[in-house]
C-alpha cells in the first residue's frame, strides 16, 4: 500500500512538496485538536485534523478526498494561501511554543497524485438537464463549475485570456506556484465535467443576453481588473507597468533582471509579491516605496519579512511625485510624507521640499487593482455597492434572480481560498434553486 | 555517586545493567564490547545443538512514527558451533573477570544433555547458567522453551536435573506465556533455582503484509509467531516481576527482570518492584551498548536525589504498594485541575472525557474563537484520562481532596461493621431527560 508520488516528473514546484517521511514525521506531530480552530480558520472549512490522521494512516486517497470535497483547489491552496494567517496561525501548538504543523505542505503531498497525477477521485454527476454559464475561469469560477458539474449541471466557463486560471494562472508570484502547475490544475477540474471555453469575452465575444438565454443559471466570477495609472507625469514611459503585468510576464518569460534596478509602489500583497519575485529574479535593487510604516502595510508579516530575507529595501514615509526619464525610465522622485493633525483626525500629508530621487529602470504600481464596474454594469439588474462590489445574498445570489456572482468581485479583492469557497456556496444555492424550480415545473407541468 | 554494584545469588556484578540472552550477546566479540562500554553483566545468546535460522527474523510495531514500540522474533537459539561459543566465553571471562557472565541454556529434556552443557559452560568460566524455559517459538515445537515452562512440574523437574549438575547459580528463565506466573516461579523454586529471570517473549503476530497478505516477519509466503518484547511489553513484565516478588513462597527468591527496559527510569521501577539485576535486548538492538551511558549516569543521579547509597536501598521498595483491589481505600478522593495558563484549547481532555470516560469536562468556544475547557467538579470519578492525553506538560494535574472520611476498604465497607461512612460518589455528568 505504499503510495507513490506522481509529483516527480510533473515538474511541480518541489519546494511544495513533501517526500512521505517528512509527511509522516509531520503528520504524527497533529494533536488531532476537538472543534479544531485550523477548520474554523480555513474558508472552506477543510477538515485539517481528519485528512492529516490519513496522511500517517496511509491513506493518500481518502486524505485527498476529504480536502477536494472541501476545496476543489485544494492543489493551490496548499501553495498560494497565506496558511500563516489561517490555518497554520490558528494551530494550537503556536501556544505550546512549538512550530506549527506544516498544514499546506501537508495538504500538497494529499493530494498532488490527484490534481496533478492520473489518480481518478471524482467523476460528474448524473445529468441533471440543467445548463450553468460561468463568467470568469478564475478560482472562483472553477470551483463554482467543478461543484456544479460534480451535481450533474452543465457548467460552461467563459475565460476572455488565453489560458485559463485566472489569478492561479496569471496572478500569483511564481515562487508561490508556477504557471503551469495552475494549468495542471485547470486540466482536472476539466476532467470533472467542466468545459472550459478560453479567449471568449463575454461583452465582446458573446453577448451577456445570449449567455442568460442559453444557461438556466449564470455565475459571475469576474474578478478585478488592472491596477490604474497613478497620473505620474512620466507613467507612460517604458519600464512604467502595472505590478500584475510584471508578475504575469515573469511567469510566462522567466526573465533575468540582472543589473537592473526596480522601484515598487504600494504596501499590499501585490507590491510584496511583485518586489519579492522581481528581487528573486536577480534584480541588483528593489526599492519598495510606502506611504506609511511598516505596521500599517496590509501585507502578511510573513510575506514582508520574506521580502526582507530577499533583499528588498523598503522606503517608507514617500510617496511617488514623477517618474523620470526620456521614452524610459531613469529614475523615480519621491517625497517624503508625514501626519499632521487635522481637526483632530490626522491626514497623511507630503513634506514640502522633501524630494528625493532612485535610480531604477523600472518602476512598478501596485496600488490597488480597480473593479470592473463598467462590465458589472452591463449585467442586467445586478446591483453593486458604493465600492464597486457585486451584491450578493447568504447564497451569494445577486439582485438578478438567475445570476449569482463570487470571489474577488464580491469581496473586493481576498485570496483565492476565499473565492472557492464563494464559488462553492453559489454552486450549492444554484443547485438548490435549479432543482426546487424543476420539482415544480414537474407537479405544476 | 551511588554505589550500584549489586550481587545476585553470590554473583558480583559492577552494576544492575545486564544484556538478555538475544542477539546483542551472540558472540565473544559483542559482549566484550558491551562490558567495555559499561554493561555490567550479560546473558549469553542459547546455547544447545546447532539449528539452523529462516531469513528474514524480526518484525515490529510503530506507534505513531515511533519506531519499534514492539519487536517480535523468530529467531532461534545460538546458529554457532558450541565450540567457537566454549573458546568465546573463555576468551571473555580472561578478559572481563569482573564482569558477571551468565550463559543461556536449551537442549533436550534428558539430565544427561543437560548434565553435559552445564560441565562444558562452567568449565569455560561461566559465572552461572540460565535455564531457557521461556522461548515461545521454533524451539517449543521440539519440546524445548516455552514448552517446558508453561508446564510447572517440567520446570521444577529440569531444575532439579541442572541443579544436581551445577556449581554456579542457577537462573530459570520464564516465559510469559502462562496464565499466572507465580506457579512457574514457584515450580523453579522447588527444583531449586538460585534466581529467576522474566520475562521471556510473549507469543505474537506484530501485522499482516496488506498488499501480499502474508504475516510478518514473511519467510517466503508465509510467517510464523513469534516472540513480542520490547517498550510494549514493560508494563505485562513488571506486573509478574511484582507478583513473583510479593509471593510469599518466592518472595526471597531473586529476580532479574527484563521486558522492554530502555531509560533509567525503567531499570528503577524493575529493581523498585523487587528485581536485584535487569536485562535489556530490543533497545540495544535499537541503538546500541552506548545506551548503558545514560542508563547508569541517569539511576545514579536518581539515587543521590534521594540520598540512597546504594543500589541495594532502592530494592523492592514498591512491592508492597501493589495491593488487591479490595484493599484500596474507597474514600480517597481525587479530581483533575485545568492550569488555563497552560492549556492550549486543543479540547482533546474534553472529548476523551466526554466520548470516553465521564462527561466531566465541559467544553465552549470563547469569543476569540478557542476552546475553553473546565472541570466538573461533581461528575469527576478523578479517573486520570484527561490528565493523560493532555499534551502539555503539567497542564491537567490530579489534585487531591481531603474529605474528612475515614479510611475504607471495600471489605470493610461490605463487612458487617463499617468503620465509617462512604463519601458521596460523583454524578453523572449527563442525564437525559431529568435533572
Amino acid at each position: 500500500m505504499t503510495p507513490t508520488k506522481a509529483v516527480q516528473g510533473t515538474g511541480l514546484d518541489p519546494a511544495a512538496t513533501m517526500t512521505r517521511d517528512e509527511a509522516l514525521s509531520e503528520a504524527h506531530r497533529c494533536l488531532m485538536c476537538w472543534d479544531a480552530p485550523c477548520i474554523r480558520a480555513c474558508p472552506t472549512s477543510i477538515d485539517v485534523p481528519e485528512f492529516i490522521k490519513r496522511i500517517a494512516n496511509d491513506d493518500l486517497t481518502g486524505s485527498a478526498r476529504t480536502i477536494l470535497d472541501a476545496n476543489i483547489l485544494g492543489g493551490s491552496c496548499a501553495r498560494v494561501c497565506p496558511t500563516e494567517v489561517l490555518c497554520e496561525g490558528a494551530c494550537v501548538l503556536n501556544d505550546l511554543h512549538e512550530r506549527p504543523i506544516d498544514i499546506g505542505k501537508l495538504q500538497a503531498y494529499a493530494t498532488d497524485d490527484v490534481v496533478f497525477g492520473d489518480i481518478e477521485l471524482f467523476t460528474p454527476g448524473v445529468p441533471t438537464g440543467h445548463s450553468v454559464g460561468i463568467i470568469g475561469g478564475g478560482p472562483a469560477g472553477l470551483a463554482a463549475g467543478a461543484e456544479l458539474a460534480r451535481l450533474g449541471h452543465e457548467a460552461v466557463v467563459f475565460d476572455a485570456n488565453p489560458l485559463p486560471g485566472g489569478l492561479n494562472t496569471y496572478g500569483v508570484a511564481n515562487y508561490k506556484m508556477d504557471e503551469s502547475t495552475s494549468l495542471k490544475e485547470v486540466e482536472f477540474i476539466s476532467s470533472l465535467g467542466v468545459e472550459i471555453r478560453s479567449g471568449v469575452s463575454v461583452g465582446s465575444d458573446v453577448a451577456v443576453a445570449d449567455l442568460l438565454a442559453g444557461h438556466d443559471a449564470v455565475f459571475v466570477g469576474a474578478g478585478l481588473g488592472s491596477v490604474p495609472p497613478l497620473g505620474l507625469p512620466g507613467e507612460d514611459f517604458e519600464g512604467s507597468e502595472d505590478a500584475l503585468d510584471f508578475i504575469a510576464n515573469v511567469r510566462s518569460q522567466r526573465p533575468d533582471l540582472s543589473g537592473q534596478r526596480i522601484a515598487v509602489i504600494g504596501g499590499g500583497n501585490t507590491a510584496i509579491d511583485a518586489s519579492t519575485q522581481a528581487a528573486m529574479c536577480g534584480a541588483e535593487r528593489v526599492y519598495l516605496v510606502y506611504r506609511r510604516a511598516r505596521g500599517e502595510m496590509r501585507a502578511y508579516p510573513h510575506d514582508i519579512e520574506r521580502a526582507l530575507m530577499n533583499g528588498v529595501e523598503f522606503i517608507h514615509w514617500a510617496i511617488p511625485v514623477s517618474i523620470d526619464g526620456d521614452t524610459r525610465v531613469s529614475g523615480l522622485t519621491c517625497m517624503r510624507t508625514e501626519y499632521v493633525d487635522e481637526d483632530g483626525a490626522p491626514t497623511l500629508v507630503p513634506v514640502d521640499g522633501s524630494e528625493f530621487r532612485l535610480g531604477v529602470d523600472r518602476v512598478l504600481r501596485a496600488t490597488g487593482q480597480q473593479k470592473r464596474v463598467g462590465f458589472l454594469d452591463t449585467l442586467p439588474d445586478v446591483e453593486l455597492d458604493a465600492a464597486g462590489r457585486v451584491i450578493v445574498d447568504d447564497g451569494f445570489r445577486t439582485t438578478n434572480q438567475r445570476i449569482w456572482a463570487g470571489g474577488d468581485c464580491v469581496n473586493g479583492g481576498k485570496e483565492v481560498v476565499n473565492a472557492v469557497a464563494h464559488g462553492k456556496a453559489a454552486a450549492l444555492d444554484i443547485d438548490r434553486t435549479l432543482r426546487t424550480a424543476a420539482q415544480k415545473e414537474t407537479r405544476h407541468g | 555517586m551511588a554505589d550500584l554494584s549489586v550481587n545476585i545469588c553470590g554473583i558480583d556484578s559492577p552494576n544492575p545493567f545486564w544484556l538478555a540472552s538475544a542477539p546483542p550477546t551472540n558472540t565473544g566479540d559483542q559482549i566484550s564490547r558491551a562490558f567495555d562500554a559499561g554493561w555490567g553483566g550479560a546473558v549469553w545468546k542459547t546455547l544447545g545443538e546447532p539449528i539452523e535460522n529462516v531469513y528474514s527474523r524480526y518484525s515490529s510495531v510503530d506507534i505513531n512514527g515511533h519506531r519499534m514500540m514492539g519487536l517480535n522474533n523468530i529467531e532461534l537459539i545460538t546458529d554457532r558451533s558450541l565450540e567457537d561459543n566454549l573458546v568465546e566465553i573463555q576468551e571473555v571471562k580472561r578478559r572481563h573477570p569482573d564482569n558477571a557472565l551468565i550463559v543461556s541454556l536449551m537442549v533436550e529434556s534428558t539430565p544427561e544433555a543437560w548434565d553435559e552443557i552445564i560441565k562444558q559452560v562452567e568449565q569455560a568460566g561461566a559465572d552461572g547458567i540460565e535455564l531457557n524455559f521461556g522461548c515461545p517459538h521454533g524451539m517449543s515445537e521440539r519440546g524445548m522453551g516455552s514448552a517446558v515452562g508453561q508446564v510447572p512440574e517440567y520446570t521444577c523437574d529440569i531444575t532439579t536435573w541442572a541443579k544436581a549438575s551445577a556449581t554456579t547459580p542457577v537462573f530459570v528463565k520464564l516465559t510469559p506465556n502462562i496464565t499466572d506466573i507465580r506457579a512457574a516461579a514457584r515450580a523453579a523454586k522447588n527444583g531449586g533455582a538460585d534466581a529467576v529471570s522474566l520475562i521471556n517473549t510473549i507469543n505474537s503476530i506484530t501485522g499482516v503484509d496488506l498488499d501480499s497478505f502474508t504475516p510478518r516477519p514473511v519467510v517466503g509466503d508465509k510467517s510464523s509467531h513469534g516472540g513480542y518484547c520490547g517498550p510494549a511489553v514493560k508494563p505485562i513484565a513488571l506486573n509478574m516481576v511484582s507478583s513473583i516478588a510479593a509471593d510469599p513462597f518466592t518472595q526471597d527468591l531473586p529476580i532479574s527482570g527484563i521486558g522492554g527496559i530502555q531509560t533509567w527510569q525503567d531499570v528503577a521501577e524493575y529493581i523498585l518492584l523487587g528485581a536485584t539485576t535487569i536485562q535489556v535486548c530490543t533497545a540495544v538492538m535499537h541503538y546500541g551498548y552506548r545506551i548503558v551511558e545514560g542508563m547508569s549516569e541517569g539511576l545514579s543521579n536518581y539515587l543521590d536525589s534521594k540520598g540512597m547509597a546504594s543500589v541495594n536501598e532502592l530494592r523492592g521498595l514498591s512491592v508492597d504498594r501493589v495491593t488487591d483491589w479490595q484493599d484500596l481505600d474507597i474514600n480517597y478522593v481525587v479530581k483533575a485541575s485545568i492550569d488555563q495558563d497552560a492549556c492550549i484549547g486543543c479540547g482533546i481532555c474534553y472529548i476523551a472525557c466526554q466520548d470516553g470516560a465521564h462527561q466531566a469536562i465541559g467544553a465552549q468556544r470563547s469569543e476569540e474563537g478557542r476552546t475553553d475547557v473546565w472541570i466538573i467538579e461533581d461528575a469527576c470519578v478523578g479517573c486520570n484520562l484527561c490528565s493523560l492525553v493532555c499534551p502539555v506538560q503539567g497542564c491537567i494535574t490530579m489534585e487531591e481532596r481531603d474529605v474528612g472520611q475515614t479510611h475504607m476498604t471495600w471489605n470493610e465497607f461490605a463487612g458487617d461493621e463499617p468503620p465509617g461512612e462512604l463519601i458521596p460518589r460523583p454524578k453523572h455528568g449527563i442525564t437525559i431527560g431529568g435533572d
